[in-house]
C-alpha cells in the first residue's frame, strides 16, 4: 500500500495525486493486487451513466459511489414512492415525494463527495437516449419496462458503449455485460414482448433484497471493466433462483442474424415501444 | 429400460425420442412459450424451426426468460 509522508502531502501517481485521505478512504481497493493505485486511479477517471433510480440503480449506485467512480449520471424522471423503500435502498423515509435523481445524488455525496453527480429528471427515450449516453463510457440498465431496456441495448450499440443489463422478478434475476462485438439484448430476446405479456416487478412483485444481489453484480461488472480484472458477464446471461440459491451461467453467442448487431442490420434508428398501461400510469 | 437424456438448463431429464423442441416446451408446460428464446446446443433456435429440430441424446437445451428489472414502483 502506498505510504502518505505527511498530512498535507498527496501520494502521486503516474496521473492522479491521491490525497491522504483518498488513499485511507480506497485502501481495500488499492491492497488488492488486481486494483492497486493504477486500478483505483481508472475508476476514478470513469463515467458511469445509471438508467432508473430504483431497485437496481440504487445499489449500483450506492457501491460505485463507495468505490470513487469520477463521474455517476443518473436518469429516472420518478419521484420516490413510499412502495419504492422495500427495496430502494438509496430512497429513504424522508424522500417520498422527492425526485428519485435528487435523493440519489444527496446520498451519493454523502458517501463520498468526490464522486461528481449528473442527473437527468427525464425519462430516456428515442430524443435524448443517444446525446446522453455519448457522455459516458458505460452504461447500467436499472430499468424495469422493455421498451428502454430495448432502447438503451440499440443506443449503445449504436454508440458503440459497453453496458450491464439486468433484470429481476420475484426471486429471479439476470444479468449479463455487453461489449461492442459480444452478444447484445436482441441476439437474446429479438424484440420486446406484447404489452403485459411479461409481469414487471410492480405487478407480480420482488422480494427486495433480490435487487441488491442483483445490482451489486452489475457495480462489480462495472468496476470489473474499469480495472480490467477477472472475464466479465459477456457472451454469458448469469440468472439466478434465490429459492434455490442456484446460479447458472447461459453461454449465448452474438447472433449474426441481430437486427441491431448483426452483419446486415435492419435497425437504423432507436425505437420507443409502447409500454404496459399499468406502468405509464405511475409515471 | 434406459431413456434417452437431454439436458435442459443444466438439469438432466429423461425424454422419449423422436422429440422436438415445440413438443419439449409442451411437455414441460414453459409459461409463455411465445415469450421465451430457446438455445439448443448453445445456439439460438429459431420460433419458426422449432417443430423441425428433433432433440437426440445429450443435447443442451436452455430457455431464456424476459425480466424486467427495478426502477418503476
Amino acid at each position: 500500500m502506498p505510504k502518505v509522508k505527511g498530512k498535507s502531502e498527496k501520494f502521486a501517481t503516474a496521473m492522479i495525486d491521491f490525497t491522504e485521505e483518498q488513499v485511507q478512504r480506497y485502501s481495500r481497493h488499492i491492497l488488492l493486487q488486481d486494483v492497486g493505485v493504477e486500478g483505483q486511479e481508472k475508476i476514478m477517471n470513469a463515467r458511469v451513466l445509471v438508467v432508473g433510480a430504483g431497485g437496481l440503480g440504487a445499489p449500483v449506485s450506492l457501491y460505485l459511489a463507495a468505490a470513487g467512480i469520477g463521474t455517476i449520471g443518473i436518469v429516472d424522471a420518478d419521484v420516490v414512492d413510499l412502495s419504492n423503500l422495500q427495496r430502494q435502498v438509496i430512497h429513504f423515509t424522508k424522500d417520498v415525494g422527492v425526485p428519485k435523481v435528487k435523493s440519489a445524488e444527496e446520498k451519493i455525496k454523502a458517501i463520498n463527495p468526490d464522486v461528481k453527480v449528473e442527473t437527468y429528471y427525464e425519462f430516456l427515450d428515442s430524443s435524448n437516449a443517444l446525446d446522453i449516453i455519448k457522455e459516458y463510457d458505460f452504461v447500467v440498465d436499472g430499468t424495469d419496462n422493455f421498451p428502454v431496456k430495448f432502447l438503451i441495448n440499440d443506443a449503445c450499440v449504436m454508440a458503440g458503449k459497453p453496458f450491464s443489463h439486468g433484470g429481476i422478478l420475484r426471486f429471479n434475476g439476470q444479468t449479463f455485460t455487453h461489449l461492442p462485438g459480444t452478444a447484445c439484448y436482441r441476439c437474446m430476446f429479438k424484440e420486446p414482448p406484447p404489452v403485459g405479456a411479461v409481469p414487471t416487478c410492480s405487478q407480480a412483485g420482488v422480494l427486495g433484497a433480490i435487487a441488491g444481489m442483483l445490482g451489486t453484480i452489475q457495480a462489480a461488472e462495472t468496476l470489473k471493466y474499469f480495472t480490467g480484472i477477472g472475464e466479465l458477464l459477456t457472451n454469458r446471461l448469469l440468472t439466478f433462483d434465490a429459492k434455490t440459491m442456484q446460479f447458472r451461467t447461459v453461454p449465448v453467442k452474438h447472433r449474426d442474424t441481430c437486427a441491431i448487431c448483426g452483419t446486415n442490420p435492419t435497425i437504423d434508428h432507436l425505437i420507443d415501444y409502447e409500454q404496459a398501461a399499468c406502468d405509464l400510469k405511475n409515471h | 429400460m434406459i431413456m434417452p437424456k437431454i439436458y435442459v438448463n443444466g438439469d438432466a431429464q429423461e425424454v422419449s425420442l423422436p422429440l422436438n423442441v415445440s413438443e419439449l416446451i409442451k411437455q414441460l408446460l414453459v409459461e409463455n412459450p411465445e415469450m421465451v428464446s430457446v438455445q439448443v446446443n448453445e445456439e439460438f433456435a429459431e420460433r419458426e424451426d422449432w417443430e423441425s429440430i428433433q432433440l437426440k441424446e445429450g443435447d443442451k437445451v436452455d430457455f431464456l426468460y424476459f425480466m424486467g428489472g427495478g426502477c418503476l414502483r
